[in-house]
């Protein structure tokens, strides 16, 4: 349900930003305040709310499983966009399009079938963990009750 | 002070500094976002123990939350520019596949996870994919 949501919302995002920008004049970098100004337009605004949807998920999807399997995993939006424009919007499907479905569903595959979290040894702590890291304190917690147990049995 | 003038057809080398700049702003977001997601744990657990509002001050207290997002940011306002100087149909396959593929590279880099060849199988299918489909 999860990674549903991350795959729907984030294709549905990029295109309502790009129909918003694309009606936009052209911007320059002498201008950056103009980019600041369209975040306020109707499809920006969507697009925004969208990805908004889609971040929450993401981050609830990341708690759970590795960087590596839920950005693949989730890639699957791309071929329900796809399937959507050729059954609802009766958009013609090219046979080079036919193929990217038919390659990002058999990459979905793989890597769902696999872990979806990297097993790691109880004592090693997380990379890049922070001073507030609860679940980098536990190994510790356990190292000093098994040093206590071993200095009562002596 | 550095004037840039409007690019109204930018040639390869222009083109490629945009899609590089929300490439390189997105991994890096991805990555931190992903170390901070980690340190804090089950955002499920946090949510059935302490509530939404405990799950969010979880997120919110993390420093490397918000450096994460601060590149997450980076990179949207360079997807912004891009599109408005380059068509969907080159942004969105190129920066989408190409994100991949550096993504597996950091996690592996810098997440150590384990990156193994089913993930590597996946990562590329769907970079050939990905690029296929909205080319």
């Amino acid at each position: 349900m999860i990674l549903a949501l991350v795959a729907i919302c984030a294709p549905l995002g990029d295109t309502c930003l790009s129909r918003g920008m694309t009606t936009l004049p052209a911007i320059s970098l002498a201008h950056p305040i103009t980019l600041i100004a369209a975040v306020f337009t109707p499809w920006i605004a969507l697009g925004i709310a969208l990805l908004i949807g889609f971040f929450a998920s993401y981050l609830t999807a990341l708690s759970w499983a590795d960087l590596t399997f839920v950005l693949p995993a989730t890639a699957f939006g791309n071929v329900i966009v796809a399937l959507f424009a050729r059954f609802w919007l009766h958009e013609p499907i090219s046979l080079e399009r036919w193929s990217g479905i038919v390659l990002i569903t058999l990459g979905v595959g793989f890597v769902a079938n696999g872990p979806s979290l990297t097993e790691r040894p109880a004592a090693q702590p997380p990379i890049l963990s922070t001073a507030t890291d609860p679940a980098a304190e536990k190994p510790v917690a356990g190292l000093d009750k098994d040093r206590i147990e071993q200095e009562q049995a002596l | 002070m550095i004037m840039l003038a409007p690019v109204a057809h930018p040639g390869p080398w222009a083109a490629s500094a945009m899609i590089a700049a929300v490439v390189l702003c997105s991994t890096a977001g991805e990555v931190l976002t992903a170390a901070a997601m980690k340190s804090i744990g089950d955002l499920d657990d946090i949510r059935a123990h302490s509530g939404l509002k405990g799950a969010i001050r979880a997120v919110v207290t993390c420093p490397l939350f918000f450096a994460g997002v601060g590149f997450l940011a980076l990179a949207f306002f360079a997807l912004l520019f891009a599109l408005n100087h380059l068509n969907l149909s080159l942004v969105a396959p190129a920066s989408a596949s190409l994100t991949l593929v550096t993504n597996a590279i950091a996690g592996k880099l810098f997440l150590k996870e384990n990156v193994d060849r089913r993930r590597w199988t996946a990562a590329v299918l769907v970079c050939v994919g990905v690029y296929l489909l909205a080319h």
